[in-house]
């Protein structure tokens, strides 16, 4: 079994994310990154899967000079080798771009599965797992909470509103898992000092066969006009209770016109 | 006046708020137009009709039930290339997101996700980072592709009628390579849905366990005719269902009111409440960084002030 899984470099959930004045993309350098905490979940349930039969882990990210950082914290939590794709005509990539990309890092390499995580939580956008899928013509697996290999079949838990769908395909397939199916494991001193060993591919737009022109921000297919800080909100009113704790938001809930 | 392209979230025909929602955004860009897939359009026609929908698109068939997300985005692609819209719009679900994106893939077009506003040129505004920064995006290649989240503008009724129109599907090898062998749902609550609801009442560890939620937050949700919802770390404890987690991994709600108790805030759970117009909560910790977002807050135990609000609301009916 062959298993890529998809991280994307985040900015620290809790730091302030802001955006870069002179291009509207994230402004990277303002808060610490992170491996995107929902990866983390893809990694834990490639690496349950490869342990309870037999298999390897690759993790796969594009992203800055730095991103290879978060490449090899991914490893150390047991994964077997990496593939970084970093090019400075990256810069500014929408989802299209970005997807287009791993797809075609992903083309030809002869994956099983391919496990991401079910959002970044800097774009939060949860399409770029369904877009790989569709990229590549592999059946879409995604916002697991439960995943199940036998064989050549697999079968996910969809959640969904009113519960979940139990959801079938064969392999290879594009599976995206939410932060209910597991608990990731912590990096053990062994796998940290292999991690640093770990055959790592650093490869360029050219060397994964795509052009320039096809990504970047300046062939987004979208664009950010402008954007501002929202004014921040006047501080509200917060009261000891004192036995009238409910009485006083009755009364908040009155002059707002909610009860 | 080009066609506005509006994909209906409805369940078996009882269509949900947020697209008639959309409708009313669509009407602000050009002639809305309802696609409806699945069972049920039937029911659904003379809402849409009454909410500005001009033409109801009507795909049907068995495809809708037994394969996720790509039958509908099919449908869509086809009616893109024959119809050349001004802009889809799609609701900001799950797997409103994930239709979004695959039908930008297919169409070669932009995407923008989790809009709260579009213009009639197009442009959409989002609020990101928490709600911190405010955003106008515009697509630059393609037909517009844009998901928009509940609650962004009030429904109008039109008082029209639509134009039912029915589509062919052919089930294509992307859709039928997975196949739904199970749906499985939990209880329906008889409260207003999580997403839509104008007034949400959550509960976080502060509850206790599940006998708390029953106990105390959901009659303070029954009195104000609120939707419950819960921190994580309520969903984890295995108090309420984890369908009603709100938050970065669960729903993300915009309602007039969100009432907070014993949630300390954390930025996850902020993520998906944090553009509520108004917040009441209820914490004993005066420190927890929820209190930073609220409108009226009391610190207190909310074994005592929640039930005594409750009764409270109740006597003023
Ligand atoms: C990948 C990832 C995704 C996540 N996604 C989500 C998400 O979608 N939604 C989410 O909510 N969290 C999410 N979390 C978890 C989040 O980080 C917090 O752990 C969680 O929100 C904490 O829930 P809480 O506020 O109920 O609990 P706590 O942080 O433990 O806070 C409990 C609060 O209750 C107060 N309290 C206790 N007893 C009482 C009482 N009797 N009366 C009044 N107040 C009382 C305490 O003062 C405290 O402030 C996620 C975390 C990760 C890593
Ligand atoms: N630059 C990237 N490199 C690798 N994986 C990514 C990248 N961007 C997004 N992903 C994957 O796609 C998932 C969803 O991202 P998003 O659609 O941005 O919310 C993430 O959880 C990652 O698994």
């Amino acid at each position: 079994m062959k298993i890529c899984v998809c991280v994307k470099q985040v900015p620290d959930s809790w730091a302030e994310k802001k955006l870069t004045a002179t291009d509207s993309t994230l402004d990277r350098a303002a808060a610490d990154r992170v491996v995107n905490e929902l990866d983390e979940y893809a990694v834990e349930e490639a690496l349950r899967i490869v342990e309870a039969g037999e298999g390897e882990v690759t993790i796969l990210s594009m992203g800055p000079d730095e991103a290879a950082d978060s490449v090899r914290k991914a490893i150390s939590m047991g994964a077997h080798a990496g593939i970084h794709i970093s090019d400075p005509a990256l810069h500014g990539s929408d989802a299209l771009a970005t997807s287009l990309v791993l797809a075609k890092a992903l083309e030809g390499r002869g994956f099983d599965l391919i496990i991401f995580g079910s959002e970044s939580t800097d774009a939060r956008m949860s399409v770029v797992p369904a877009m790989v899928a569709a990229r590549l013509g592999l059946p879409q697996m995604t916002f697991a909470n439960k995943v199940e290999v036998s064989g050549s079949n697999l079968t996910i838990h969809r959640v969904t509103d009113y519960g979940y769908d139990e959801v079938q395909s064969s392999l290879p397939a594009v599976v995206s898992v939410v932060e209910k199916t597991n608990e990731p494991r912590y990096p053990s001193f062994k796998n940290i000092m292999a991690a640093k060993k770990a055959p790592m591919e650093t490869l360029s737009l050219a060397d994964i066969g795509l052009d320039a022109a096809s990504v970047g921000l300046a062939n987004a297919w979208s664009e950010v006009k402008d954007f501002a800080e929202r004014p921040a909100k006047a501080k509200g009113t917060v009261i000891t209770d004192e036995g009238n704790g409910a009485e006083k938001i009755e009364e908040f809930l009155v002059t707002q016109k909610f009860i | 006046m080009a066609e506005v392209l509006v994909l209906i979230e409805h369940s078996e025909g009882s269509v949900k708020k947020v697209s008639l929602e959309l409708l009313a955004m669509a009407a602000g860009i050009g002639e809305p137009s309802a696609v409806f897939v699945g069972p049920g359009a039937d029911a659904a026609l003379a809402t849409l009709g009454d909410h500005g929908a001009k033409t109801v698109y009507v795909a049907d068939g068995q495809a809708f039930l037994d394969h996720v997300v790509v039958p509908t985005v099919d449908v869509l692609v086809k009616l893109v290339s024959e119809k050349s819209p001004a802009a889809v719009l799609i609701p900001s679900s799950a797997d409103g997101k994930e239709v979004a994106g695959r039908l930008a893939v297919a169409i070669d077009s932009g995407v923008i996700t989790d809009a709260v506003a579009v213009s009639s040129d197009v442009v959409a505004t989002q609020n990101v980072f928490g709600g911190a920064t405010i955003v106008h995006s515009k697509v630059s290649k393609g037909t517009p592709v844009i998901t928009v989240r509940t609650n962004s503008i009030a429904p109008v009724q039109s008082g029209g009628t639509a134009n039912r129109v029915d589509v062919a599907v052919e089930v294509s090898a992307a859709a039928s390579a997975t196949k739904v062998v199970n749906r499985v749902s939990v209880q329906k609550s008889g409260r207003p849905d999580l997403s839509e609801a104008a007034i949400v009442v959550s509960g976080g560890r502060g509850v206790g366990s599940d006998e708390g939620f029953a106990s105390v937050i959901e009659p303070l949700a029954d009195s104000l005719g609120a939707a419950v919802g819960a921190s994580r770390a309520a969903t984890d404890a295995g108090w309420y269902p984890h369908q009603f987690q709100v938050g970065q991994t669960g729903k993300t709600v915009s309602p007039q009111l969100y009432v907070a108790n014993g949630i300390s805030g954390a930025i996850q759970h902020r993520a998906g409440m944090q553009t509520s117009k108004t917040v009441v909560v209820v914490n004993k910790d005066i420190d927890a960084p929820i209190f930073d977002l609220a409108d009226f807050g009391v610190v207190g135990d909310l074994h005592s002030v929640v039930p005594d609000l409750t009764a409270r609301v109740n006597a003023r009916k």
